[in-house]
């Protein structure tokens, strides 16, 4: 066992750890932290994904030893974020999730896509979005929503989502 | 889906790495973002006494633009590359090619030596580095070697590593002012390793002509030579190279012939960069 200290969504936290334990199961079990959820727990799925040092990371195939001193933000660390804020809101009004399950992640890699990405159109968002795994919704609520929120910080009151609409 | 237990070590630097890797006999492996060797240790694939912690040193860290080549530390991210944080030396391959390794999440902490190191057949490091003829720099207890990508790779998850060496540097080639490229790869879904790859560089300037078939069941199968790449259109001299790589699956042949065509298609009409 090791004592870790992480930087978590602001909070110096320090808590005692298996070396094996990767930073998902660290964080839900010794923290508290249960919006960080785990599906296929070998870098697939995209479920786990958090921000490690303001980046979004696989938090299932990253060991807590290697984020020794880390930034850390998870899905609770946004509560408020005004980017994020904006996406819950999109998520919610285009019908983005249904079980919830792949919500924490897709938000996560949402916030990515819309700030690294302000030009994106729907295919590439659909494109960055392949890593994060949705079994309720067929990902085109997700889509839209993304393409909203892009949209809107485009100056757009309407996204162009004609082909979405369409089929 | 958890680990077997193991130890985390930070090494110091490339030489304490070393000396730790050395120490564990064979049970510690060097790790930078984990981003392939996560996968392998949590499905116990893999198990390790050691892992030996390399993604924080500087000196695997940086990138040096040397007079012929542009010298890659191992533990430079794929997502830098993508960025465009490294010098531009090869118009624009090595971007495209790191901008469609997985995921964005992956990118952003795994490493150009690490997915070299897990020499996964499948990966485009591996392919891409032997259609460069990259030089891996290893160093060990004995100093620093340098090998050919197509030395340094020796078949499936099977790399020419002694049991004390790391990686510290890729170097790749600078292209000449004419030269092109071309790379293609097919997925059943984006960001997956990829079924079959095909990739051509032409560059006359510097004499070289090399085309590359990735995602074989072992090592990439290279062609070189200005002549025998040019004569790989033909469906005959085709045909003899999926032979010559053992491809034998009739599926497998068709995405292997589809993506050299169409990478051989792609060099004709290749337009460099604006700069």
């Amino acid at each position: 066992m090791k004592t870790i200290t992480l930087h978590v969504n602001g909070a110096q936290l320090s808590a005692a750890a298996e070396c094996r334990t990767h930073l998902a199961d660290h964080l839900r079990e010794q923290h508290g932290l249960t919006g960080t959820h785990l599906g296929c727990e070998h870098g697939v799925c995209g479920a786990c994904t958090v921000e490690i040092d303001g980046v979004p990371a696989r938090s299932c195939i990253t060991f807590v030893g290697a984020c020794e001193g880390a930034q850390v933000r998870t899905i609770e660390g946004f509560d408020d974020d005004a980017l994020m804020t904006r996406l819950r809101a999109a998520f919610s009004a285009e019908h983005a999730l249904q079980c919830g399950y792949c919500t924490p992640g897709m938000l996560i890699t949402s916030h990515d896509i819309v700030r690294r990405l302000p030009d994106a159109d729907e295919a590439r968002v659909r494109k960055e979005l392949a890593g994060n795994l949705c079994r309720c919704t067929g990902y085109r609520g997700i889509v839209r929503a993304i393409l909203a929120v892009l949209g809107e910080r485009r100056g757009h009151a309407a996204p162009s989502m004609k082909a979405i609409h369409a089929d | 889906m958890k680990a077997a237990a193991f130890d985390h070590l930070w090494a110091d630097s490339p030489a304490h790495a070393v000396v730790l890797i050395a120490a564990g006999a064979g049970g510690a492996k060097a790790c930078s973002g984990s981003q392939s060797l996560g996968p392998m240790l949590n499905l116990r694939l893999v198990q390790v006494d050691q892992l030996v912690d390399v993604s924080r040193l500087e000196a695997l860290r940086g990138f040096e633009l040397q007079a012929d080549v542009l010298r890659i530390g191992a533990a430079v991210t794929h997502a830098r590359i993508e960025d465009g944080e490294l010098p531009d030396v090869t118009h624009g391959l090595l971007p495209a090619v790191a901008a469609d390794i997985a995921y964005r999440a992956v990118r952003n902490r795994g490493t150009l030596g690490g997915s070299l190191a897990h020499a996964d057949p499948a990966a485009d490091w591996v392919a891409t580095m032997c259609l460069l003829d990259a030089g891996i720099v290893l160093l060990g207890e004995q100093g620093e070697r340098k090998l050919r990508a197509t030395e340094f790779l020796l078949g499936p998850f099977t790399t020419a590593l002694q049991p004390d060496e790391i990686i510290v540097a890729i170097e790749v080639p600078r292209f000449s002012p004419g030269a092109r490229w071309a790379y293609r790869k097919t997925c059943r879904k984006p960001g997956e390793f990829a079924e079959a790859i095909g990739a051509v560089w032409i560059d006359s300037q510097r004499g070289v002509a090399r085309v590359v078939m990735g995602s074989l069941g072992g090592v990439p199968w290279v062609l070189e030579g200005r002549d025998e790449v040019a004569g790989l259109a033909q469906p005959a001299a085709l045909r003899a190279a999926l032979d010559d790589a053992g491809i034998e699956d009739g599926y497998e042949r068709e995405v292997h012939a589809a993506m050299l065509r169409r990478a051989l298609a792609d060099i004709d009409s290749f337009k460099a960069p604006s700069p």
